[in-house]
């Protein structure tokens, strides 16, 4: 059940992550980014995390996204012909494959092992995956969480004054 | 199950380098990057879920809060450009090239 559903999603994924790359128009990226967000948080629900898919929907393709097509369209940008150079986009292409072969050697010839920690799918189901994250994040990751939030607050103002018409 | 959740990682994440290394918009390559930090959130999750153990799931929460933070300092940085350049192409920015 699991490979039923992974494939397909994982190859909408990819392609959409490919029309990300390959748009001519920004505005399509975009798009095209919210439905790998939304495959992604498919994936989530099929790995027991259902409130790390609901955030990823509800920050990432509902405010991030929201922001970017914002500020896109706010540039009023057009469709942008101007290419790289050909070596640039040969570097670019480089990279990409050198990441994606390192990252396959890494994975085929390793197992995955480890204690297995007492967190199982069945110990999720049976507590709720929203309490076990809201019970780690209030007690073992308190200081984090509250710096995070700093962080928040600091990026609010620096990006009131940064947009602001005159510094 | 894991191996594939982390090949498809590891497709994304070379996805969005290459983006970044070859879109001249500066738009586009903040997508690639929230791309990049998307197929390491798919990682950790897998392998989260893999181990057993949830610490990797507040990962991704902390990663989701850094994102936002970033989204909101990165625009306000292309709108400033923007004013200033009429454009966010990102080779025009060559203010603090010597």
């Amino acid at each position: 059940m699991e490979t039923l559903l992974f494939y397909p999603v994982a190859l909408l994924a990819v392609l959409s992550g490919f029309l990300v790359v390959k748009c001519k128009n920004p505005v399509h990226s975009a798009l095209a980014l919210v439905l790998t967000f939304f495959c992604l948080a498919l994936l989530y629900v099929a790995l027991h995390a259902p409130f790390m898919a609901a955030i990823q929907i509800i920050v990432y393709a509902g405010a991030i996204m929201v922001l970017i097509m914002f500020v896109i369209m706010l540039l009023n940008l057009g469709t942008a012909v101007t290419t790289r150079t050909t070596h640039a986009v040969l570097g670019g292409v480089v990279c990409g494959l050198l990441v994606l072969f390192t990252s396959y050697h890494f994975i085929s010839k390793s197992e995955v092992t480890g204690a297995s920690g007492e967190m199982t799918a069945a110990v999720v189901e049976q507590v709720g995956h929203t309490e076990l994250i809201g019970q780690a994040l209030f007690t073992q990751f308190l200081l984090p969480f509250e710096i995070a939030s700093i962080l928040l607050l600091v990026a609010i103002v620096g990006a009131v004054v940064l947009a602001k018409r005159e510094v | 199950m894991i191996h594939q959740y982390l090949g498809l990682s590891a497709i994304l994440f070379a996805l969005g380098t290459y983006g970044v290394l070859t879109r001249r918009n500066a738009i586009v390559i903040f997508m690639c990057i929230e791309l990049m930090l998307n197929a390491v959130n798919l990682s950790f999750i897998a392998l989260s879920h893999h181990l057993g153990n949830i610490d990797g799931q507040i990962f991704v929460f902390f990663v989701m809060t850094v994102a936002a933070a970033e989204a909101a300092v990165g625009l306000a940085l292309m709108i400033t450009f923007f004013r200033n350049k009429e454009s966010i192409d990102v080779d025009d920015v060559n203010l603090l090239k010597w």
